[in-house]
């Protein structure tokens, strides 16, 4: 019989039928990978877990099986009459020759494509530890390397740009450029996020504008999630706008609402850790003048005190009088050495700034446990307490009620 | 952007970071706050106290942003 004859003229062992029919049926990727509506019928559990159900509409059924594998937590959605949208992929099998499809996904019918895809990933990611938190890292604090995985052209990468500038200018900024929608796209971008991490940043920002669920769907592509899990630095994402939920966010160490709060929450503000800065220097200001102060009080103190503790040479004989004159004047010589190590550490501090700052007619406000740098703390501060320190010395204040200030900038705010 | 041969990142061991500077600007702070101590130290730890608060503000004013960006990766052209 030669080739090319009609097959039929053949006789076929029924396996091999059965084995043509599954090979054909189970190497389709289509068929591996498929959505399908309808409602269900004849549902079943057995005591093993596993769940048999047919789905039906207008003349047709198709029988399915939802093991216990996959079925946790789903079984609810699964009742005779309910209209489902299942995922799953159609499998024959060769001993009774049925043909099912094997559920691994239920949503209630209603659902779009797209969300019905996404809840799938979601729990599939979830389960596979993803998301979990414990494996979400702390950004660093005081990052040197950031990484920007962007569009080159979007107005998001502009955003992060402009913030990172303002806040944190020492960092140096690693824009790795990518496309970030379009067929194919997700695999470009899990390239760029790798490529970027290679670099060793301290921390890496994935972001795009806002857009459609399906220009935002790269973002919940395999490859990009993997890639977002996989990086060694940890990773912000800022994809879409804030309602918008990407896997990408969800697997992700932060999520950011937008590409300018991304940048926020990587870097340190420069004028918050100036003002800091400032508020440890003034104490440091207050707390020395004052320890000045006290030695030299000390130092006036002693010296009183030597001068009433010398007897007079008419209340005792001359030989105390001589051994406490001798006496008297090596104590006298000593405060003298005192007074002069005094001066001489007054004028080293007189060196230094930011006492010569306060000479140049600056003041700092000091309170009950040192500076005052907020108009809210110099308002809570008890009546009586606040003084103005002045390069020569200090004067009581006191906070007069009054309309509080439009122009106080809280110290605590846009700090991290 | 500027090209990152146009500007070289300094040697991190020759500079400490803004975390060092600040961390023991605090620890000198609390200390001289801390009180009891001879009038020389005080001093010492004002001095100190004063060259960190000055390495700090010098760190948070000297930059200017340096941005770079890497080539493209190999799966192409950008569609936006």
């Amino acid at each position: 019989m030669a080739s090319g004859h009609p097959v039929t003229a053949e006789i076929h062992p029924a396996g091999q039928i059965v084995r043509y029919l599954q090979r054909l049926i189970e190497g389709n990727r289509q068929l591996a990978d498929l959505w399908v509506s309808g409602e269900v019928a004849d549902f079943r559990e057995q005591s093993s877990g596993h769940i048999y159900f047919a789905l039906r509409d207008a003349g047709a059924q198709l029988r399915c099986a939802f093991f216990r594998n996959r079925n946790a937590g789903q079984r609810d959605r699964l009742r005779n009459g309910a209209q489902v949208v299942v995922h799953g992929a159609l499998s024959l099998h060769d001993r009774t020759g049925n043909l099912s499809f094997i559920v691994d996904f239920v949503q209630p019918a209603g659902t779009g494509a797209l969300a019905a895809e996404f809840e799938r990933r979601r729990a599939a990611f979830a389960e596979a530890g993803l998301f979990a938190e414990e494996r979400k890292r702390p950004l660093p604090p005081y990052p040197a390397v950031i990484g920007v995985v962007t569009s080159p052209s979007g107005a998001a990468l502009a955003d992060v740009l402009t913030v990172l500038a303002r806040r944190w200018p020492r960092a140096r900024v690693l824009v790795q450029p990518t496309a970030v929608q379009g067929p194919g796209v997700a695999a470009e971008i899990a390239a760029a996020i790798r490529a970027v991490d290679a670099h060793a940043p301290d921390v890496v920002i994935v972001t795009r504008g806002g857009g459609s669920q399906e220009d935002l769907w790269a973002f919940n592509e395999e490859p990009v999630v993997r890639a977002i899990f996989g990086a060694r630095a940890p990773v912000i994402s800022a994809v879409g706008h804030e309602t918008d939920t990407t896997l990408a966010d969800l697997v992700a160490d932060v999520r950011a609402p937008t590409p300018s709060a991304a940048a926020e929450l990587a870097t340190p503000d420069r004028g918050a850790l100036l003002h800091r800065v400032a508020g440890l220097d003034g104490r440091l200001a207050v707390r020395i003048t004052r320890t000045l102060d006290r030695a030299r009080e000390a130092l006036d103190l002693r010296r009183a005190a030597l001068r009433r503790g010398l007897p007079s040479p008419a209340a005792h004989g001359e030989r105390v009088t001589a051994l406490t004159g001798r006496s008297g004047r090596a104590a006298a010589a000593a405060l003298d050495r005192a007074g002069e190590r005094l001066a001489a550490q007054e004028r080293q501090l007189a060196a230094l700034s930011p006492v010569r700052t306060l000479a140049r007619g600056y003041a700092i406000v000091e309170g009950e446990r040192g500076v005052v740098t907020s108009a809210r703390a110099a308002r809570a501060a008890p009546p009586g307490t606040l003084a103005l320190r002045f390069h020569d010395g200090a004067l009581p204040v006191e906070v007069r009620d009054g309309p509080p200030p439009r122009d106080t900038p809280d110290p605590g705010k846009g700090d991290r | 952007m500027t090209p990152a041969s146009a500007t070289p990142s300094p040697d991190p061991a020759a500079e400490p970071s803004f975390e060092d500077l600040y961390r023991e600007l605090e620890a000198v702070t609390a200390e001289l706050e801390r009180g009891e101590l001879p009038l020389a130290r005080s001093l010492a730890l004002y001095e100190r106290g004063q060259e960190l608060a000055a390495a700090c503000r010098r760190l948070l004013d000297a930059a200017e942003q340096r941005v770079e960006e890497l080539r493209a990766t190999d799966d192409g052209g950008f569609e936006r």
